[in-house]
C-alpha cells in the first residue's frame, strides 16, 4: 500500500510519543505559542525561531529534500519573502487609499507560501485561494495582475495557464476538487507533473475539501493539499472548525499528513518537495498542515479587535517568518548589509511600480460585460448587449 | 406605540433579539456570527447576552450549517441560520431544494420546518466576486419555499419575525446595500401579512413593482417622473413566493402600465412570472405590455461595472417612457 511507504510513516511517527501534548496545543491556538513550539514534535521544523538549523533525527528525511540548498538559494528565498511582503503591504496601503476595493493580506504567511511555491516545479501546477500572493510570485504572476480583482475591474486577470497558476478561488474549499481532477487527468496523461491546492483551515470544515480528499486518495491522484492553518477563519479559532489536528485527519482518508513550522521557509520547502515527489513517483496525495498566523485582519473589512487578543499576535511576532531567515543569514555569514540594502531598494522600487500601475489600471469598458459569457456565442446575450449598446447611445446622444 | 428610528441592520438585529427572547427554540447559526456578530453586525451583542447555546458559530460550511438546522427542526427547534453572502448559499443548496424545501410534503404534513435561512444579497457595495448576487429566482423556482425581501427598516424588524414564527422554510433575503438605511419601526405595530405587497407610494398612471433594494430606485424614480407631470405608482412586493399577484393585479387595474423592477437578471426572473400572470389576468386592462429592468444574461461583473449592470434611476425611467409611449 502506498500510503503505509516509509516516507509516508516518517512524519507521522516523527509526532510519535508526545502526540497528546501536541494536540492539546493543537485545540488552543493561543497556547501553541512560542514557548510550547519548540515541545512540539509534530512540527517538522528545519530553522528555529532563533534562526539555528535544527538537525536531529526526525526531521532527518524531511531535511535531505533540501540538502542541496546554498546559502546563495538561502538569500533567494529571504529576497522572494521580502518582496512579497513588501508587495502585500504595498496593497494593504493601497486599499486604505481608496485605490483596491479590498485587500485580503497574506502578511504572516510568507514562509508557507514561498517555500511550498519554491518546491514547485514548472511543470505543476498551483490551485490557490485569494490570499496566495507569494506563491503567485514563486510562479512568476506579475504582482500588479494579482491587484485586478481586488480593485474590481476584473474576476481573475490572468491567464491561469501561462504559469500554472490558476485563477484566485473565493469559494471557500471549491478549488481543491478542481486540483484533485487536474491531478487526476495529470496522472491519467503519465505526466511527469504534480498538482497543489492551497486552502486554509476553516475550509477544511467544508464537504467539498472532504471529498477532494476522497477522490484524490481512492484514485491516488499526484496532487498535495496545502493547507495554511492561519490558526482563524475570519473570526472563529481552529477549535470551531475541528477537534482533530488537522494533518491528521489524512490518515482517514487513506494518505499522510504531515504539520510543517509553517513560519520556517526551509521546512516548508523541504516538506512540499517531499509531498510533491510522493505524488510524482505515484503515490498519491499528501496533507501538509503548514502550522502559521494571520498576522493583520482577515481582510481589509474586518476588525480583529472584536474577536482575538493583542497578546496573541505579540507571541507569533517571535516567531517572524523573516526575521528568522535574515538571523541565519546574519548568524552563518550567508548575507551582508549591503544585499539587505538592495534588497530594501529593490523591494522599494516594485513597490513603486505597483503604485503606479494600479493607479493607471484602466476601469473596463461597458460592453466587457458582456465579453466571454459564452465560448460559442448565445443569442440572448447579443440580442441584450445590442439592446443595452442602442439604450446607453440613446442616453448620451439625448443629452 | 413605540416609534424608533433604526438602520435595516439594526432592525433586524432587535428582530433577532426579540425572537431569541420570545421562543428558547429559536436558535442563531452561523459563520462569525459570535462574537463578530457577522460580518454586517446583524446578529452583534446576541451571543453575549443569549450565549453560545443559543448563538452559535458554526464550522465554515453551508451544508453543515443548513443541513443541521434541518435536524433541529425536526427536533423542535426554530433555527434562523446566517449565509454570509449570497454567493457562498450554493454548497447549501443542495439541503435547502431536496431536503428543506420537501420535506414537510414528504411527511405528508406530520412534520414542520420552521428553518429561516437569511442571505444578504444582491449588489453595489463594490465586493469582490460572489458578494453581490441576486439569486432569489432560483429558491422561488421551488416549491416548498417562502422567499421574501423587505425594503426598509419597519419591514425587516416585522418580516423577520413573521418568518420566524412560519412553520414553513423562509428564505430571506436581506438587501445589503440598504442595511444602513434608516427608517421608522414600530415595535408594537400589528404587522401586515408577510406575503402581501404595499404601495408604497400612489400614483395613476404606471406601476413600478419592485423588491428590496430596487425599491428606493424606484420612488426615485417615481419621484423623477412626477416632476415630468407622470404619476408613477410604486409597489413594493415584499414576497418572491408567494407573489401576491392580487396586490399587483389591483395596482395593474387602475394604472394599466405595469414596469417591474429586480437587480437579479431578467431572463426567467421574478419578473417574467409576474409579467406573464398579469397578462393573463389584465389583458383587457393593460394599455402596454409589462415591461422588465433588470440585470443581463451575463455574470455578476466586477465592481467598477457594477453600476452599468444594475438598475438605476435612468434605466428605470427609460422603461417608463417606453411603457407610456405605447
Ligand atoms: C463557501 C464560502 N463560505 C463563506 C465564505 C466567506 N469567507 C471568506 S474567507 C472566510 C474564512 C476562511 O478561513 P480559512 O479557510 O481559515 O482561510 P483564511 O482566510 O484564514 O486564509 C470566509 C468565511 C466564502 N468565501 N466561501
Amino acid at each position: 500500500m502506498t500510503v503505509e511507504s516509509t516516507a509516508a510513516r516518517k512524519p507521522r511517527r516523527s509526532s510519535g510519543t508526545k502526540r497528546a501534548a501536541g494536540a492539546a496545543n493543537a485545540a488552543k491556538p493561543a497556547a501553541a505559542t512560542a514557548q510550547t513550539q519548540d515541545a512540539e514534535p509534530q512540527l517538522v521544523q528545519l530553522l528555529t525561531p532563533q534562526g539555528d538549523r535544527v538537525d536531529n533525527a526526525e526531521n532527518a528525511e524531511f531535511a535531505s529534500f533540501v540538502a542541496d540548498i546554498t546559502t546563495e538559494d538561502l538569500r533567494g528565498l529571504y529576497r522572494d519573502m521580502v518582496m512579497t511582503r513588501r508587495f502585500d503591504g504595498e496593497a494593504t496601503a493601497l486599499q486604505r487609499q481608496g485605490e483596491l476595493g479590498l485587500w485580503a493580506s497574506l502578511l504572516g504567511q510568507e514562509a508557507a507560501q514561498i517555500g511550498s511555491g519554491r518546491a514547485l516545479n514548472d511543470a505543476d501546477y498551483v490551485f490557490p485561494t485569494y490570499r496566495e500572493h507569494g506563491v503567485a510570485w514563486c510562479r512568476g504572476v506579475d504582482p500588479t495582475n494579482l491587484l485586478g480583482m481586488f480593485r474590481g475591474v476584473n474576476h481573475g486577470g490572468w491567464d491561469p495557464n501561462l504559469n500554472n497558476f490558476h485563477l484566485y478561488t473565493i469559494v471557500i474549499g471549491s478549488q481543491t476538487l478542481h486540483a484533485t481532477g487536474y491531478a487526476m487527468g495529470v496522472a491519467k496523461d503519465g505526466a511527469d507533473a504534480a498538482v497543489i491546492a492551497y486552502f486554509g483551515d476553516g475550509a477544511s470544515s467544508q464537504g467539498d475539501v472532504m471529498e477532494a480528499f476522497n477522490f484524490s486518495a481512492v484514485y491516488n491522484s499526484p496532487v498535495v493539499f496545502f493547507c495554511q492553518n492561519n490558526q482563524w477563519a475570519i473570526s472563529e479559532p481552529t477549535e470551531r472548525q475541528m477537534r482533530v489536528p488537522l494533518y491528521q485527519r489524512a490518515q482517514g482518508f487513506g494518505f499522510p499528513g504531515v504539520r510543517v513550522d509553517g513560519n520556517d521557509v526551509l521546512a516548508c520547502l523541504a516538506v512540499t518537495r517531499w509531498a510533491l515527489d510522493r505524488a510524482r513517483r505515484g503515490e498519491g496525495p499528501t496533507l501538509v498542515e503548514a502550522f502559521t498566523y494571520r498576522m493583520g485582519a482577515h481582510t481589509t473589512s474586518d476588525d480583529p479587535t472584536k474577536y482575538r487578543r493583542d497578546e496573541e499576535r505579540a507571541a507569533w511576532e517571535s516567531k517572524d517568518p523573516i526575521q528568522r531567515l535574515k538571523a541565519h543569514l546574519l548568524a552563518t555569514g550567508g548575507a551582508d548589509e549591503a544585499f539587505f540594502e538592495e534588497l530594501e531598494a529593490e523591494s522599494e522600487a516594485m513597490g513603486k511600480r505597483v503604485r503606479e500601475a494600479v493607479r493607471a489600471m484602466p476601469d473596463p469598458d461597458t460592453m466587457a460585460i458582456f465579453e466571454n459569457v459564452y465560448a460559442d456565442g448565445h443569442a440572448l446575450v447579443d440580442e441584450e448587449r445590442a439592446q443595452f449598446a442602442a439604450y446607453l447611445a440613446s442616453f448620451e446622444g439625448g443629452e | 406605540m413605540a416609534i424608533e428610528k433604526m438602520s435595516i441592520a439594526k432592525a433586524l438585529n432587535e428582530s433577532l433579539r426579540k425572537a431569541l427572547e420570545q421562543d428558547p427554540k429559536v436558535l442563531i447559526m452561523g459563520e462569525d456570527v459570535g462574537k463578530l456578530g457577522g460580518v454586517f453586525r446583524i446578529t452583534d451583542g446576541l451571543q453575549k447576552d443569549f450565549g453560545e447555546e443559543r448563538v452559535i458559530d458554526t464550522p465554515l460550511a453551508e451544508s453543515g450549517i443548513v443541513g443541521t438546522a434541518i435536524g433541529l427542526a425536526l427536533r423542535g427547534y426554530r433555527p434562523v441560520v446566517e449565509i454570509q453572502f449570497d454567493g457562498f448559499v450554493f454548497p447549501a443548496y443542495d439541503q435547502i431544494v431536496t431536503q428543506l424545501a420537501k420535506m414537510h410534503a414528504r411527511a405528508l404534513g406530520k412534520i414542520k420546518l420552521p428553518v429561516v435561512v437569511r442571505i444578504p444579497y444582491g449588489g453595489a457595495i463594490g465586493a469582490v466576486e460572489h458578494h453581490s448576487e441576486s439569486p432569489e429566482t432560483l429558491f422561488a423556482h421551488v416549491a416548498g419555499l417562502k422567499v421574501v425581501s423587505p425594503s426598509n427598516a419597519s419591514d425587516a424588524y416585522w418580516m423577520l419575525q413573521q418568518a420566524i414564527l412560519s412553520d414553513d422554510p423562509v428564505i430571506f433575503f436581506e438587501p445589503k446595500r440598504r442595511y444602513w438605511d434608516k427608517g421608522e419601526v414600530d415595535t408594537e405595530a400589528i404587522p401586515g401579512e408577510l406575503h402581501k405587497s404595499r404601495v408604497v407610494r400612489e400614483g395613476s398612471d404606471l406601476t413600478l413593482a419592485a423588491y428590496g433594494p430596487m425599491v428606493k430606485v424606484c420612488l426615485e424614480a417615481a419621484a423623477a417622473a412626477a416632476e415630468e407631470g407622470k404619476s408613477v405608482e410604486v409597489l413594493d412586493l415584499r414576497s418572491m413566493s408567494p407573489v401576491d399577484f392580487d396586490g399587483i393585479q389591483a395596482s395593474v387595474e387602475r394604472t394599466r402600465r405595469l414596469v417591474v423592477v429586480h437587480e437579479a437578471p431578467v431572463f426567467l426572473g421574478v419578473g417574467s412570472e409576474i409579467a406573464a400572470r398579469i397578462t393573463e389576468r389584465c389583458f383587457y386592462h393593460l394599455e402596454a405590455p409589462v415591461l422588465r429592468v433588470g440585470g443581463f444574461h451575463a455574470p455578476y461583473p466586477p465592481a467598477r461595472l457594477e453600476d452599468e449592470y444594475l438598475p438605476g434611476l435612468d434605466r428605470v425611467l427609460d422603461a417608463v417612457d417606453r411603457s407610456l409611449a405605447y
